[in-house]
């Protein structure tokens, strides 16, 4: 794009760049050009999805992390757990995700806030807790994904503002490995990849749990054991 | 501007931001080394993330795999830069996200300052990002009169201290605990008096310090860690929540992203989701990793810029060679397991970019401008011991790099230096065995040799040699004359 200016032209930064990164393109490019990419690392895990196996490993990796995990076996006992980690957590409020399944609730004494209409931040910050489930979970990791368009999981800040997130995960959303899960996301959506409470390593380079976002995680693990 | 510069690769300006240093690695690298806390204070950190970094890579039976494809999808994407850009530019704008370009820090620096304006802040929150310390992003903002608060941990206390970042990762490596008590009791308004250095304590500090700035905020900055070309999918790896605080609360997020960031494809993040955190924090995973493509209705902020910084890196694409050091995703391992880095420290650098990565790509983005340039005197900050290429997780092979620059170093002396004429020297005695002969016939170092039977002090040119370094004495008799004497026989 070039524009005549006052009598003299004048090339937009982004014709510049991109003229530039072209010469060094061509003065730079291997010889005998790029080879493909070798694609040899492991595309499976070797759990199997949703397995008791992989649940378990997931059980692990979470907790290496300093996340509680509650196993249940099946979704009429979600709501029992999720009543208990509330009420050790001292919490009397939290928010949920507009899409979060009822009976997941059936038994919490905690007073709800639905995010509808969309809490302020100001009261996100009051309330103590949040709910939501989860888009999928990897073992090796000990990592869930957040999708912030799922209706279960809500949009970002709810899970960030309130200093306790309980997760529930089913095992059918766990696999065993990263590129089995990136497979099951859509990067169109916003995205929060979380393993374990936030912590830091600034110091020291030693890990330390609990900085801005949420300080105590529990999960609420779906499946048979 | 003239017109015969259009379009040729360009180093980064000198009169902003920050990397080049202003006097030369051995002559900063001699002041750290007298510093035994900063020597300590580092000696443990790396310590401690070497063993860690160890364990989780022997979980992964795969990691040779995951790093060949991590090379090559980095030198892929060097093939094809600028029209991977191009596809970026048009997925972020196709999901709401504006695109901007910046041929250098300056430009850089001015269209944040407008888009923060614009948006009618005076105050911004900031994720960790070396892009924008490289630009000199903060400075620039606060001669517009803007705020910018650092809210990494590490950057906190480096900005709190007016200090400068000495780690990719951990930009305040070269502080232990109690220095840090020390400056939060100093400088961090309100804070509790009875402060404690337990690293516990210390963070919570600095979240009650960051929570109201956070929930408050109007314009976010960050960096990228990586930008899928095919979806416009922006990544920010991180640990503490402050970067989904800055990414979600702002009604406006800029990113600042040097244009080698891209990656081709979304799934390509299957490979560097695994590489980066075991490299860098040591962990399975890091605790966040937030992705986002361009705008989303009614979740995160409502206004995305996107700023792709050239600042030099048109430069290091058109060395074909060189190039390779762009392939660096900023993880820190070759930081952790060099020996120099080690004792050194950061700051002797100079630049944003220390460690062995930085000591091949700071003085291939500003050029080196001749001997005297302090960037011509970083490529000699190694001992090419290999430890960097072994732990790289895209596999730079940064000792290869590392002796192309000391190349162009001396490509750029206009008059040969004493190094040039010792060195010289040196080769043409090794021309042919009769030449080495008579030269170490000469030799007689002895003479120079102090009581430890070390020589501390040589005549010039031989005085380059030891200006950073002792020298062993030489042994009465060489190899050569030994075997000549006795064969091997009195082995």
């Amino acid at each position: 794009m070039v524009e005549a200016d006052a009598g003299r032209w004048v090339v937009t930064a982004r014709e510049e760049v991109l003229a530039r990164l072209r010469a060094a393109r061509d003065a730079g490019a291997p010889r005998g050009g790029v080879p493909p990419t070798p694609r040899e690392y492991r595309r499976s895990g070797t759990l199997a999805p949703g397995s008791v196996e992989v649940v378990g490993r997931l059980t692990e990796t979470l907790t290496d992390y300093k996340a509680t995990v509650y196993r249940v076996a099946d979704e009429d006992d979600v709501s029992a757990a999720v009543a208990r980690v509330l009420e050790d957590a001292g919490a009397t409020t939290f928010v949920a995700p507009p899409g979060l399944p009822a009976r997941w609730l059936g038994e919490v004494t905690a007073r709800v806030r639905p995010d509808e209409p969309p809490l302020s931040v100001a009261r996100l910050d009051e309330v103590d807790a949040v709910v939501t489930g989860a888009a999928v979970a990897i073992a090796d990791t000990g990592t869930f994904v957040l999708d912030a368009s799922a209706p279960d999981q809500g949009r970002r800040a709810i899970s960030l503002v309130p200093d306790h997130h309980v997760c529930v995960i089913r095992a059918a959303d766990v696999v065993s490995s990263v590129p089995e899960a990136l497979a099951r996301l859509d990067p169109s959506h916003p995205l929060t990849f979380v393993s374990g409470p936030s912590a830091t390593s600034d110091i020291e380079l030693d890990r330390v749990e609990g900085v801005h976002g949420p300080r105590r995680l529990d999960v609420v693990l779906v499946g048979p054991m | 501007m003239t017109s015969t510069d259009l379009g040729m690769p360009t180093v980064a300006p000198d009169d902003v931001g920050f990397l080049r240093g202003t006097e030369s690695f051995p002559v900063a690298a001699h002041r750290a080394l007298a510093d035994t806390q900063l020597r300590r204070n580092l000696g443990h950190a790396t310590r401690t993330i070497r063993g860690k970094r160890a364990r989780v890579v022997a979980e992964v039976p795969d990691w040779e795999e995951l790093r060949r494809a991590g090379e090559a999808i980095k030198a892929d994407t060097m093939a094809r830069l600028p029209e991977l850009l191009e596809q970026l530019e048009e997925a972020v704008t196709a999901r709401g996200g504006v695109v901007h370009w910046a041929r250098d820090a300056g430009e850089a620096n001015a269209i944040v300052a407008s888009l923060v304006r614009e948006a009618g802040a005076d105050e911004v929150v900031k994720v960790k990002s070396i892009a924008t310390q490289e630009i000199g992003l903060n400075e620039a903002l606060a001669e517009q009169g803007i705020t910018a608060t650092e809210t990494d941990l590490a950057e906190l206390i480096v900005q709190l201290s007016d200090d400068r970042p000495s780690h990719f990762l951990v930009p305040a490596i070269h502080r232990n605990r109690s220095e840090i008590r020390d400056i939060f009791l100093r400088a961090l308004p309100g804070v509790d008096p009875d402060l404690t250095d337990e690293p516990r304590r210390l963070a919570m500090a600095a979240r009650a310090h960051l929570r109201r700035k956070f929930l408050s905020a109007r314009v976010g900055i960050s960096g990228a860690n990586f930008a899928a070309a095919d979806t416009g999918t922006i990544s920010v790896v991180e640990s503490e929540g402050n970067g989904r605080m800055c990414l979600t609360l702002p009604d406006t997020l800029i990113t600042v992203m040097g244009v080698e960031k891209v990656v081709p494809r979304w799934s390509d993040m299957e490979v560097f989701l695994q590489l980066l955190p075991r490299s860098s924090t040591a962990e399975r995973m890091n605790p966040y990793t937030s992705t986002w493509s361009g705008v989303t209705p009614g979740d995160g902020p409502q206004a995305f810029h996107l700023v792709l910084l050239d600042n030099g890196r048109s430069n290091v694409l058109a060395d074909e060679q060189g190039r390779a050091a762009l392939h660096c995703i900023r993880c820190s391992a070759c930081l952790n397991v060099c020996p120099v880095y080690e004792r050194a420290g950061g700051h002797a650098y100079g630049s944003v970019y220390p460690g062995p990565i930085g000591a091949v790509l700071s003085p291939q983005l500003t050029g080196i401008s001749g001997p005297d340039d302090p960037n011509a005197s970083l490529p000699y900050a190694s001992s090419l011991c290999g430890a960097c290429f072994d732990a790289c997780p895209v596999r730079i092979d940064i000792p290869n790099l590392l002796v192309q620059q000391r190349a162009a170093s001396i490509a750029s002396h206009r008059t040969p230096t004493a190094q040039d004429v010792a060195m010289r020297t040196v080769a043409a005695a090794m021309v042919s065995p009769a030449r080495f002969r008579a030269a170490e016939r000469v030799l007689g170092l002895g003479r120079f040799a102090g009581r430890s039977g070390r020589i501390r002090f040589l005549p010039y040119p031989g005085s380059q040699w030891t200006s950073a370094r002792d020298m062993p004495t030489p042994p009465p008799e060489t190899f050569r004359q030994w075997w000549k004497r006795t064969r091997g026989a009195g082995s």
